[in-house]
C-alpha cells in the first residue's frame, strides 16, 4: 500500500512487469549489438534448385531403404535404455542434490553435449552400443537430477512438515506421491529428447536413422531423406501409444537384449546394421586415453628435458606456447561465434514463440480445427533434430551462421510456442474481452510474459549447448574446433576445447538463473519441469 | 431491455435455473438477492450473453490483469472503441487524453492516486473498484454487476452503488448484502434454489419474503444453535 501511495508522487508507472520489460530490453539491445558481426553471404548458392529437389523428395518419399527397420529399432533402443538408466541415476542424485559438490558436478556433466560425450567415449569404448547409451545417459542423468530435485523441493514445501515420522516415511507419503505425476511427465518429455539425440548420434557413426539421414543428405537423395523424416515424425507423434508405464519395462528388456550396453569385458561382437563390430575394452584404453588428453608439451618429456632440463618454469612456458596459438586461433573465435549464434538463435526462438503461440491458444484461435492444425505444425517443427534442420538449411543457404540460427531458432521457437500456448489455455479470461489483437496485447501477453521469459531462459541454456554441436556441420562454433581436433586425433586440444565449452555453458546457466530470479523475485520457478507436457 | 420466459438452465444434469419469467425495463435498478448457489451468477451471465455489446459488465471474479497498471485495466474497458494501433500506443505510453478520461472515472471511485500501480500491488477493495471503473468507462446504458461491492466497507458500498445507478440508465446487481439492496435499488428479486421466490418493488418487500430467501441459511443457523 505504501508503495502505491508513493506512486502518486511519482510521475512514472511502477508495475510488477518492470523487471520483465527491463530484461527484454536488455536482450533486444544485446541482439542489436551483435548484428554488425553477422555475415550474410548467399552469393554462391543456388537455393532454388536445391529447394525444388527437396520439395520433390517430400512429395515422393521413398520408403524402400535398406536397413531402415534395424536403424529405427536402434534409435528407439538407445533412447529407451539411456532414459531408463538416467531416470534411476537422476533420481538417486536428486536425493543427494544438497550435498556439497553434487550440484556443480551435475551442472558440469550436463554442460557437455551428448555429441561430445559420444566423441570422448568412442576413444574409450570404440563405436559400440555402450558409447551410445552412456553418451545420452550421462548428461541426461545430470538433467534429471536437477529437475527431480527442483520438483521435489517444490512439493516438499507443500505439506512435508505437517506429517510426523522419519525422513523416509515422510518422503514416501508426501513428497513422492505429489511429485510423481510431474516426474513421470518430465520423463516422458525427456524420452522424446532422447529420440532426437539418438538420431544425432547417427551423424557421428552410430547405427541410428541419423546415420542413414546423413548419408542420403550428402548424396542429395531427398526422397529417402523425406521418408526417414516422416518415419521419425511418426515415431515421435505415436510415442504415447508405444511408450507408457506398461510398455516401457518390456521395451527396456527388449532393448537390453537387442543391443546389450556392452564393451565391458573382453572381446564382444555386436550387431550393427547387420555387420559385426569387434570391440575390445581393456584398462589400457583408459591409460591411453588419459595420455591422449594430456596437453602435448606435458607428455613429450624428452622435448622438455632437451630444452631446459625439465624445470617448472620451462614446463609452463612450453605449455603457454602450446596454449596461446590454440587460444588465439580456436578458443577465442570459437567462443565468439558460439555466443553470436546463441544470441541470434535465442532471439529468433523468443520471437517465434511469441508469434506462434496464439495458434494453440483457445482465447485467440477459437476453432478447434485450426488449433489442431497449429498443434500438428508445431509438433512437426519441434520434433525434428536441430542438427538435421541445420543440415538442410546449410544445403539451401550455403555456409554461414544463418542456417544454424534458423535451425536452432525454429526448433526452440516451436517448443516455446507450444509451452506458452498450453499455459495460456489454462487461463480463464473474462467474458467481455475485445477482439483477438487486443486480447493478445492487453490480456494474454501481460499474463503469460513472466512464464514465457522463464521458458525462454531455460531454452537459452540449451540453445548455447546446441550451438556448439552445429560445429560438426562446419559452422565455426567451438564444436567445429572440437570436431576438427577429434578428426586430427589431437585429443589434448579437443579435451581443452570441451572444457571451455562446458565452462561457457555453466556461466550461461548461472546468468540465466540470476535473470529468472530477478524477473520473478523468488527462487527459480518450475518452468523446466513444466517442459514436461502431455503429448497433443 | 431483458425479457425471459420460462428459462431453464442446467450444468449437465444439475438444474441451476428453472422456469424463470422475468422482465426488466429501461431505467430500472434491480437487485437480485439470494443465498450462495441459488443461481444468481448464472442468471447474470445469461443476461450478459443476451446483449453483450450493450452491457457494462462487472463480474464477481475481477479478472483484472495483475501485471498491468490500474490505468491500463480501466482503459481495457474501452478497447473496442478505438483502433488497434491506438490501443497499442496507449499500452506502451498512454496519451494524455485517455489518461485524463480514465482519471475522471477513477476520481469518482477514489482511485486517482493508484492509477500508475500494477493491480497485483493493490488491496482487494481497490481491485474491486478498478473493476467497477472498467465497467463505468464504457459507453453503455446497462450495468450488470455481480456482487460489485462485497469487499467495500458499509459506508462506501452505498456511495459507490449510488454513483453507478446515476451513471447508467438500467442497472442489475447481485447482492449478498440486503441493506445495500434495500437502500439503493427500486426492485428486488429473490432467488432460491434456481427459482424466483418473489419479484417486488422495494417498498413492497416483506420481512417474510426475505426470510424465505435465506430460509435454508437460517435453519442451518438454528440447528447450529441447538
Amino acid at each position: 500500500m505504501s508503495k502505491a501511495l508513493q506512486n502518486n508522487q511519482d510521475k512514472r508507472f511502477i508495475t510488477s512487469a518492470k523487471p520483465m520489460w527491463q530484461s527484454t530490453l536488455m536482450f533486444i539491445v544485446l541482439t542489436f549489438l551483435c548484428l554488425p558481426f553477422l555475415e550474410f553471404d548467399f552469393a554462391h548458392t543456388s537455393p532454388a534448385n536445391e529447394l525444388k529437389l527437396m520439395l520433390m523428395g517430400l512429395l515422393k518419399p521413398n520408403f524402400v531403404i535398406q536397413g531402415l527397420m534395424s536403424a529405427l529399432v536402434n534409435t528407439i533402443v538407445f533412447a529407451v535404455q539411456s532414459v531408463v538408466i538416467s531416470v534411476f541415476i537422476g533420481f538417486i542424485f536428486a536425493q543427494l542434490y544438497r550435498l556439497p559438490g553434487i550440484r556443480p558436478f551435475m551442472s558440469f556433466l550436463r554442460s557437455i553435449h551428448e555429441l561430445f560425450w559420444a566423441l570422448i567415449l568412442i576413444q574409450l569404448f570404440g563405436l559400440t552400443s555402450l558409447t551410445g547409451v552412456l553418451a545420452l545417459a550421462i548428461p541426461f542423468s545430470a538433467t534429471f537430477a536437477r529437475v527431480f530435485a527442483e520438483i521435489q523441493q517444490e512439493t516438499t514445501k507443500l505439506n512435508y512438515h505437517q506429517i510426523k515420522g522419519s525422513h523416509f516415511s515422510r518422503f514416501i507419503y508426501t513428497t513422492l506421491p505429489l511429485a510423481w505425476p510431474r516426474l513421470a511427465n518430465y520423463s516422458r518429455y525427456r524420452l522424446e529428447c532422447a529420440l532426437r539425440a539418438s538420431v544425432v548420434l547417427g551423424f557421428i557413426g552410430l547405427p541410428t536413422i541419423g546415420f542413414q539421414l546423413e548419408g542420403y543428405l550428402k548424396l542429395g537423395h531427398y526422397q529417402e531423406v523425406a521418408a526417414l523424416i516422416f518415419v521419425f515424425i511418426g515415431l515421435v507423434v505415436s510415442m504415447r501409444f508405444w511408450a507408457n508405464r506398461f510398455t516401457l519395462p518390456v521395451l527396456f528388456l527388449f532393448s537390453i537384449i537387442w543391443l546389450p550396453p556392452a564393451a565391458l569385458t573382453g572381446n564382444i561382437s555386436e550387431r550393427y546394421n547387420g555387420q559385426i563390430v569387434e570391440s575390445t575394452w581393456r584398462i589400457e584404453n583408459l591409460n591411453r586415453f588419459i595420455e591422449d588428453i594430456t596437453p602435448a608439451p606435458l607428455k613429450s618429456t624428452a622435448y622438455i628435458e632437451d630444452e631446459n632440463n625439465g624445470n617448472l618454469e620451462s614446463t609452463i612456458s612450453t605449455l603457454w606456447r602450446w596454449f596461446y596459438p590454440l587460444f588465439e586461433t580456436q578458443i577465442l573465435p570459437g567462443i565468439g561465434y558460439t555466443l553470436l549464434l546463441g544470441q541470434f538463435a535465442f532471439a529468433l526462438s523468443a520471437i517465434l514463440g511469441l508469434l506462434l503461440f496464439p495458434m494453440l491458444s483457445r482465447h485467440i484461435n477459437k476453432r478447434k480445427l485450426y488449433r489442431n492444425v497449429g498443434h500438428i505444425t508445431l509438433t512437426t517443427l519441434r520434433c525434428l533434430p536441430e542438427l538435421l534442420l541445420a543440415f538442410i538449411a546449410l544445403i539451401i543457404l550455403g555456409p554461414s551462421l544463418i542456417p544454424g540460427i534458423l535451425a536452432i531458432g525454429i526448433h526452440n521457437g516451436a517448443l516455446i510456442a507450444h509451452l506458452v500456448g498450453q499455459h495460456s489455455n489454462e487461463l480463464n479470461l473474462r467474458s467481455d474481452i475485445s477482439n483477438a489483437p487486443n486480447t493478445y496485447f492487453f490480456e494474454l501477453l501481460p499474463r503469460i510474459y513472466g512464464q514465457f521469459l522463464s521458458f525462454t531462459l531455460y531454452r537459452g541454456e540449451t540453445i548455447l549447448r546446441e550451438t556448439a554441436i552445429l560445429g560438426i556441420l562446419g559452422i565455426p562454433t567451438l564444436g567445429f574446433f572440437i570436431d576438427s581436433a577429434f578428426e586430427e586425433f589431437r585429443l589434448d586440444r579437443a579435451f581443452l576445447l570441451i572444457l571451455v565449452s562446458a565452462m561457457l555453458n555453466i556461466i550461461a546457466e548461472a546468468l540465466a538463473t540470476k535473470c529468472r530470479k530477478y524477473i520473478h523475485n523468488r527462487k527459480p520457478s518450475h518452468a523446466e519441469s513444466s517442459l514436461a507436457f502431455d503429448r497433443n | 431491455m431483458f425479457k425471459l420466459e420460462k428459462l431453464n438452465l442446467h450444468y449437465g444434469k444439475k438444474h441451476v435455473l428453472s422456469n424463470i419469467n422475468l422482465e426488466i425495463k429501461q431505467g430500472e435498478s434491480v437487485a437480485v438477492v439470494g443465498e450462495s448457489a441459488s443461481g444468481k451468477s448464472t442468471l447474470m451471465n445469461h443476461l450478459y450473453m443476451l446483449q453483450p455489446d450493450q452491457i457494462a459488465w462487472c463480474p464477481q471474479d475481477e479478472a483484472l490483469v495483475p501485471s498491468l497498471s490500474a490505468f491500463h485495466n480501466i482503459y481495457a474497458g474501452t478497447l473496442n472503441e478505438h483502433h488497434f494501433f491506438y490501443n497499442l500506443r496507449n499500452l506502451i505510453h498512454p496519451c494524455n487524453t485517455e489518461y485524463e478520461k480514465v482519471k475522471d472515472i477513477a476520481t469518482k471511485l477514489d482511485l486517482q492516486h493508484i492509477l500508475k500501480s500494477s493491480v497485483d500491488q493493490l488491496s482487494g477493495g481497490q481491485r474491486q473498484r478498478i473493476n467497477i471503473a472498467r465497467a463505468m468507462i464504457q459507453k453503455h446504458t446497462i450495468f450488470l454487476g455481480d456482487e460489485p461491492v462485497s469487499a467495500q466497507d458499509d459506508f462506501h458500498k452505498v456511495k459507490i452503488i449510488k454513483k453507478i445507478t446515476s451513471s447508467f440508465k438500467t442497472c442489475v446487481f447481485v447482492f449478498h448484502d440486503l441493506d445495500v439492496a434495500l437502500t439503493c435499488c427500486q426492485r428486488i428479486i429473490g432467488l432460491a434454489k434456481g427459482k424466483i421466490l418473489f419479484d417486488e418493488h422495494v417498498a413492497d418487500v416483506t420481512k417474510k419474503q426475505l426470510s424465505l430467501v435465506y430460509s435454508h441459511h437460517n435453519s442451518s443457523l438454528e440447528s447450529m444453535l441447538i
